[in-house]
């Protein structure tokens, strides 16, 4: 057994290698590290990054997605796609039952979709090309849309859209149905109990669909507040598994060094979170597309990889992550070139005007990240005032258009037209908002683009428009894109098989097993 | 002040302070915020970058050079503004006693009875964090002490023969208090004022551990808090600058006790 591991895809592989020439072992019990505590558990009302870690395990959806996105059968067991890509039918899995022992119907997903409509902000504007959804026999579900839309098959994920058992939410108050507080899934985990601020505790459903899973009897979701805290539970043995962000990044090398421990930067596929600098497209220097050019120039986004994210990630080359559809890297390039920054800043004009960096109050490392930036931009002669405030009061700025250059990231959900177009598109644009087209861009051959795209058919035909954009866009530099980030997972190496999936650990825990 | 050997170290490490503060930018003008060397380099490996580089690569030597200015500067200015506030607050409520005395020593009271750290973290907090409003902030939580011990000085001195001489020669007010009270209340005020510009220093690096600091200024106390995350990996990031702050802070208490002792009349006689 290697003492040393390296981080990152060597280290992926080798995992996935050794685990799939084992056979899984059944029993025992995995401790996790959950940060921050869920507000609660109903997948169907909150949908928190924490929320969907935990009861992703404990719902689930109608499909779940590969590493590469491709739709993988979960309560579907298959699905047809119509001629005219307008009718999508889906076949249901047969004998599952909910927790309670109640059989899961095509009665449950109608539901479901009715309710989420109403309580699941992404899920209603991923259902809006959606006519009408039939049941024509319990275990076959029709949608019917109103027009072909492109990332349909992409909405299915637990976290996207849960299955809610019927039975127990129809007819009452919802927001107060006491099954909020003790969900009950058709998923491989049932939840046991929650110990406020301490821990969560969900066990084997004996009655799974899958035979023989889930093969852990037992996880407990610890709650542990302090980031410092965490690590040194992982080290003490407290906890075997550190989902992505639960520690900070400089710690990574650290615990990855440990013995027997197995770090992994996979399971993050569906959500591609794409770190980027919103550039205020509206005043002043940065609303010459030559400023923000030479932004991208001046930036050593390589040297943030490797020093401030220790290595995780990717440097980004346009708008849309490398792992969602329709990618391209053929697109103009934005090496770390600060002799072209300069020469660029000169053809624009630029003459030492102050401009205003809001980094992102999430921590250490975006603190360190900002003070790289600002020195980057110092190096090729912008005058940078970095403007110190907290999560809220940056939101605040952003929101009121009230700065020049300002840190996010944000996922981007397997499809241009799900989590790209959104940040660009003119009609996007509004006061109050910190995510969406928040830096004011507005160019009427992209809007054109991104709504033509979405309901293009066939593929080939969204492929050449969505590659046309990333063209156009990336010429323009509406923002200047920074990092495909990573959040990498830290855990024993005898957990075997906890990320198989792109949404990773959300869904995790149903193929996972320990290597006693 | 020279006879009294702890003075005279103060005195050096101060002067010491004060010179890396002033000329040492113009010795060594890399900037401290720029990336030179690769991250977590030791202390001691290269020439070029004596105490190692932190977690982004800056050189931790540049860092404590540049450092020195704002921790001095904020300790110096800071006291200065609590000075100039506390001071005539004091004389006035000592000198005029009654009704304005109440009023002013109500108002002192106010303020001290708030922590002086929380409330400096909240002023910071809602001005923003910049050098401004961190040296307003510790001034105003540092001049109420001034006030109370210049309006104890004055009361004693507001019964002596010569004030009284001067009250009954008509001279005003203001003339009495600048002329003939205040130059010999000033001794304890020195002594104090030397103290204060070491728990500024002190605040200063407090807050920005924090996070309060100027974002655009590098300070001791910010390489301190940025780089505790990072101690068990790389020591010499917290260590040095630690150590700054504990010299430059040791120096100011050690010429507080040096003017006290030369200052103090009765401790003087007893020395010759």
């Amino acid at each position: 057994m290697p003492k040393r591991v390296l981080l990152g895809v060597l280290l992926a592989c080798g995992l996935t290698a050794s685990a799939l020439a084992q056979e899984p072992k059944t029993g025992g019990v995995i401790n996790a590290v959950i940060q921050p505590e869920p507000p609660g558990l109903m997948l169907a009302m909150v949908q928190n990054g924490p929320v969907q870690m935990v009861s992703g395990n404990i719902f689930e959806g109608l499909l779940r997605y590969s590493p590469k996105l491709e739709p993988l059968p979960e309560l579907a067991e298959s699905w047809t796609v119509s001629e005219d890509a307008k009718t999508y039918t889906f076949k249901l899995k047969k004998g599952v039952t909910w927790h309670d022992g109640k059989p899961f119907t095509a009665a449950d997903v109608l539901f479901s979709i009715e309710m989420l409509k109403q309580t699941h902000a992404r899920a209603r504007n991923n259902l809006v090309q959606v006519d009408k959804v039939e049941a024509p026999d319990d275990y076959t579900v029709v949608f019917t849309l109103k027009q072909p839309f492109g990332p349909f098959l992409g909405i299915f994920e637990v976290g996207s859209m849960p299955m809610v058992p019927k039975h127990l939410y129809d007819g009452t108050d919802w927001k107060t149905n006491p099954y909020n507080n003790a969900p009950v899934g058709t998923g491989p985990f049932m939840f046991k109990e929650w110990q406020k601020g301490s821990f969560i505790r969900m066990v084997k459903n004996p009655n799974y669909h899958e035979k023989g899973k889930p093969y852990l009897d037992e996880v407990y979701w610890q709650v542990i507040p302090d980031a410092a805290a965490r690590s040194v539970a992982y080290e003490t043995g407290k906890v075997d598994v550190l989902p992505g962000g639960s520690v900070e990044n400089f710690d990574v090398p650290r615990l990855s060094k440990l013995k027997d421990t197995c770090v992994t930067g996979a399971g993050w596929e569906f959500f591609s979170p794409l770190a980027w600098l919103w550039l205020n497209n509206r005043q002043g220097p940065l609303a010459d597309k030559r400023v923000r050019q030479a932004i991208m120039y001046a930036i050593d986004r390589d040297f943030a990889k490797d020093v401030i994210w220790n290595g995780l990630g990717k440097v980004a080359t346009g708008p849309s992550a490398s792992t969602i559809k329709y990618y391209t890297a053929d697109v103009p390039k934005y090496p770390y070139d600060p002799a072209k920054a300069k020469a660029l800043l000169k053809e624009a004009g630029y003459k030492g005007e102050k401009i205003r960096l809001l980094p992102l109050a999430y921590g250490e490392t975006w603190q360190r990240w900002g003070e790289a930036v600002k020195q980057n931009l110092q190096d090729v002669g912008m005058t940078i005032e970095t403007i110190a405030t907290d999560v809220a009061g940056g939101n605040q700025k952003i929101g009121d258009w009230d700065y020049d250059i300002a840190f996010t990231y944000l996922y981007q959900y397997g499809d241009p037209a799900l989590g790209v177009g959104r940040n660009y598109v003119s009609s996007a644009i509004a006061k109050g908002q910190v995510f969406n087209n928040v830096e004011g861009y507005s160019n009427p051959e992209i809007d054109k683009l991104f709504a033509d795209g979405a309901v293009a058919t066939p593929d080939s035909k969204r492929k050449e428009i969505y590659e046309k954009a990333q063209k156009i866009l990336v010429e323009d530099v509406p923002v200047a894109w920074m990092l495909e980030l990573q959040f990498p997972t830290i855990m024993r190496c005898k957990v075997k098989n906890l990320i198989t999936t792109g949404i990773g650990v959300n869904d995790g825990f149903k193929d996972a097993w320990l290597d006693k | 002040m020279l006879r009294s050997p702890s003075g005279v170290i103060g005195l050096i490490i101060l002067l010491l302070a004060i010179g890396i503060a002033v000329f040492g930018p113009m010795l060594f003008p890399n900037s401290p915020w720029r990336m030179v060397q690769r991250p977590f380099l030791p202390p001691f490996t290269l020439s070029t970058v004596p105490l190692g580089t932190d977690a982004l690569g800056r050189d931790v030597f540049a860092g404590m050079i540049f450092g020195a200015r704002v921790s001095l500067l904020v300790g110096l200015v800071s006291t200065l503004v609590a000075l100039v506030v506390g001071v005539p607050i004091g004389a006035m409520a000592g000198y005029f006693g009654g009704k304005v005395d109440d009023a002013l020593m109500r108002f002192t009271e106010f303020f001290q009875t708030i922590p002086s750290f929380a409330l400096a973290i909240v002023l910071v907090a809602i001005l923003q964090p910049s050098i401004y409003s961190i040296v307003a902030s510790i001034a105003v939580v540092s001049w109420p002490p001034v006030a109370r011990l210049v309006r104890g000085e004055v009361l004693s001195l507001r019964t002596r023969e010569y004030v009284q001489a001067a009250v009954v020669t008509g001279q005003s007010n203001t003339w009495i208090i600048l002329r003939e009270i205040l130059p010999n209340a000033l001794s304890p005020v020195i002594v104090l004022a030397s103290l204060m510009v070491a728990t500024a220093i002190l605040l200063e690096s407090s807050l920005a551990f924090l996070g309060l600091g100027d974002p655009n200024l590098i300070s001791w106390g910010y390489m301190v808090g940025a780089g505790r995350t990072v101690i068990r990996q790389a020591w010499w990031i917290t260590v040095f600058p630690g150590v700054a702050i504990l010299i430059s802070v040791l120096g100011l208490n050690l010429i507080g006790e040096g003017l006290n002792d030369a200052l103090n009349p009765r401790l003087s006689r007893e020395g010759r």
